[in-house]
């Protein structure tokens, strides 16, 4: 693994390094477009753990399918989403992905691969399991890859959908993002085990597997390896990936139960892309590559701020079609 | 024509479908070695293989959750829930995820899934495992529910839920699965969202469904041979997409409506046909619309209690003879 890191390739790196950046930016840009109220409902921000991410989205075949969560801005993005789009979808504007139909909880744009952000814990892992099915059925080596939070291991969706995809030899890799809140709560007061997916996955036959969901490169790697067995037809990863996140749970929650010394040492000490500019630095990247990288994202998250901010709300009329194919929807004749 | 009983025609049903299309794959709880525990589905193994006809564990969430995952992503699932009363195990991947994916992302997914599931009472199996739960599906904008009465329409709207590019609930009455009927060879579909006039009279109109068919179609007998009254017996079949046309077709000619559901009381789909035919027929009633129910009450195991709560045929000619009179 170590090996395997140290050989990233330069070009590597560096989309690794934009790919965070512009979740990064693109967040911050959402949750100040929630502060002028442009953003309505609700919001939950993935700022500090861009890294999970950014290391999956780089990782992944064009084809492959992301299941992720209401906090799934950034795994859409990653995929090659359009910024206007997500933003757009935010802010309730017919340019969103799903013309406002979805919000914020559940972008989707099957042409990138991004199967749907879910809101109910633990629904989508065996959903995942389903389109990995179907993926071994139809013998495309697509792989499914499933993010989480710490709380959904404690739902009986996320045992059953482990276990099922063990038996079945599914090719999907289930990501499991501990920020260590399960919302409001310290995961380890409400967990048996210290390490609510790794700790688990003896009981599914499994590996293992926790990493530093900080470190881009760990990710990155480990990300790799997951989807290659998962190719080859070696069945399901369950990977925890630690991480923190910088705001509270939604939009409603300043995360006061969160010790401030606790807040500090993550943002100050532990940020996966100021560490992360710093590394590329040491190995003699140029900071003017990194710089460039920086005012073209700023332009980019600008530019898809004008376009979102531009476009109308959508006609109410759509608010009546699309439950049915035929377009409509229509309950009787 | 073959002679098939109900759950025959639901393993032909299934067959017909897989043998056509090899994207259909069937999905559920002891469905594949041991055929069903309602033996519905023996044979289907043997003929199409594991790749297409596997059992699961005893995880519903799993079973729907892939079969949604499945369906968004080019196959044509049919996945079994053993009993209905355990819909409400993984209820949430039905109602908040299968139902409302397509209108949430606007558009960007089909769902062509097909829930079977053994409905209903009769079996003396007691309040968990014998409910009529139709209703709760036709809450839900985003499914459509099925629930056919005889053999032959076990396997034509098997078939066209199968093709059908949206969610199909399909309810098997499992007090039906013994009976036998006449039942078409080769391709057999019957479009959904059509209900079908068993029986032509002049005053007044009973709408069945499932178990509650044959029931209706006896009461009319009854009525008319021993009470002299002439009724319509409507089997809706389809609860969404719901045939309004041919229902108020003949509550207008007849001037009444009865309504017989297995379901519980309240928020039954014979309350919602009353308040449509209420809302738009008013003015071609003749009397009020009598909804002829199980009580609201969970359902007892005993055989004397379990027949005296279901509508029974004395029941239901009692009922309509009231209105008539």
């Amino acid at each position: 693994m170590n090996d395997k890191i140290q050989n990233l390739k330069q070009d590597t790196r560096l989309k690794l390094y934009r790919s965070m950046l512009e979740c990064r930016q693109m967040e911050q840009r959402a949750y100040d477009l929630f502060m002028q109220n442009l953003v309505k409902g609700t919001s939950h921000l993935g700022l500090g753990q861009e890294a999970i991410a950014a290391g999956f989205g780089v990782a992944m075949r064009a084809d492959d399918y992301t299941f992720c969560t209401y906090r799934g801005h950034n795994h859409t993005l990653v995929r090659g989403v359009s910024m206007t789009g997500i933003l757009g979808e935010l802010m309730g504007r017919d340019c969103g992905l799903m013309r406002g139909k979805g919000g914020s909880m559940h972008l989707t744009s099957v042409e990138h691969g991004v199967m749907g952000s879910y809101a109910i814990i633990g629904a989508h892992l065996p959903i995942a399991a389903g389109a990995a099915w179907s993926a071994q059925y139809r013998g495309t080596e697509q792989v499914a890859v499933c993010f989480f939070g710490d709380g959904t291991t404690n739902i009986g969706a996320f045992h059953e959908a482990l276990n099922f995809s063990v038996v079945w030899s599914l090719p999907v890799v289930f990501v499991c993002e501990n920020n260590l809140y399960m919302e409001y709560t310290p995961i380890g007061d409400v967990t048996a085990v210290a390490n609510p997916a790794a700790d688990r996955a003896a009981a599914y036959g499994l590996e293992s597997i926790l990493i530093d969901g900080n470190d881009v490169d760990v990710v990155y790697a480990t990300a790799c390896k997951a989807l290659e067995r998962a190719r080859k037809g070696e069945g399901p990863s369950l990977i925890e990936a630690l991480t923190y996140r910088h705001h509270g749970h939604s939009r409603a929650d300043p995360g006061k139960y969160r010790p401030d010394e606790e807040v500090a040492m993550w943002k100050e000490q532990r940020d996966p892309i100021s560490n992360y500019r710093a590394r590329l630095l040491e190995l003699g990247i140029a900071e003017a590559d990194l710089v460039a990288i920086e005012t073209e994202t700023d332009e980019l998250v600008d530019r898809a701020t004008e376009e979102a901010s531009n476009s109308p709300p959508p006609p109410v009329e759509i608010a009546m079609t699309d439950v049915w194919a035929d377009g409509s929807s229509s309950w009787r004749n | 024509m073959a002679q098939l009983s109900y759950r025959e025609a639901v393993a032909a049903g299934i067959a017909q479908e897989l043998r056509r299309d090899s994207n259909v794959v069937f999905i559920g709880e002891d469905i594949a070695s041991a055929g069903g525990v309602f033996k519905a589905t023996v044979g289907l193994l043997e003929e199409f293989g594991p790749k297409r006809v596997r059992d699961c564990p005893i995880s519903e969430q799993a079973i729907i959750g892939a079969a949604m995952g499945a369906a968004m992503t080019g196959l044509r699932p049919i996945a079994e829930i053993m009993f209905s009363d355990f819909l409400a195990v993984c209820w949430d991947i039905i109602a908040n995820q299968i139902a409302k994916t397509r209108y949430m992302t606007n558009g960007q997914f089909s769902m062509p899934l097909v829930i079977r599931t053994a409905n209903g009472a009769g079996s003396r199996f007691g309040a968990q495992h014998s409910q009529s739960v139709e209703n709760w599906a036709m809450a839900i904008p985003g499914l459509k529910v099925v629930a056919p009465s005889t053999p032959a329409d076990v396997k034509g709207l098997l078939a066209a839920a199968v093709r059908d590019p949206d969610p199909v609930l399909f309810f098997e009455q499992k007090s039906l699965y013994g009976t036998k009927g006449e039942v078409p060879e080769g391709d057999h579909v019957v479009p959904l969202g059509k209900a079908k006039v068993l029986r032509q009279g002049d005053d007044v109109t009973i709408v069945a469904l499932a178990a509650m068919v044959p029931r209706a179609v006896k009461a009319a007998e009854t009525l008319h041979s021993e009470h002299g009254i002439s009724a319509t017996v409507i089997d809706v079949r389809s609860l969404v997409p719901l045939d309004t046309t041919t229902i108020f077709e003949s509550v207008s000619a007849t001037g009444r409506l009865v309504t017989v559901e297995e379901n519980p009381r309240l928020c039954g789909w014979g309350a919602e046909l009353s308040s449509l035919v209420a809302e738009e027929l008013f003015w071609d009633l003749e009397g009020p619309i009598v909804r002829v129910t199980t009580p609201h009450i969970p359902l007892p195991a005993a055989d004397s209690m379990e027949d005296a709560v279901l509508p029974s045929v004395e029941r239901i000619v009692d009922s309509v003879r009231r209105l008539a009179d």
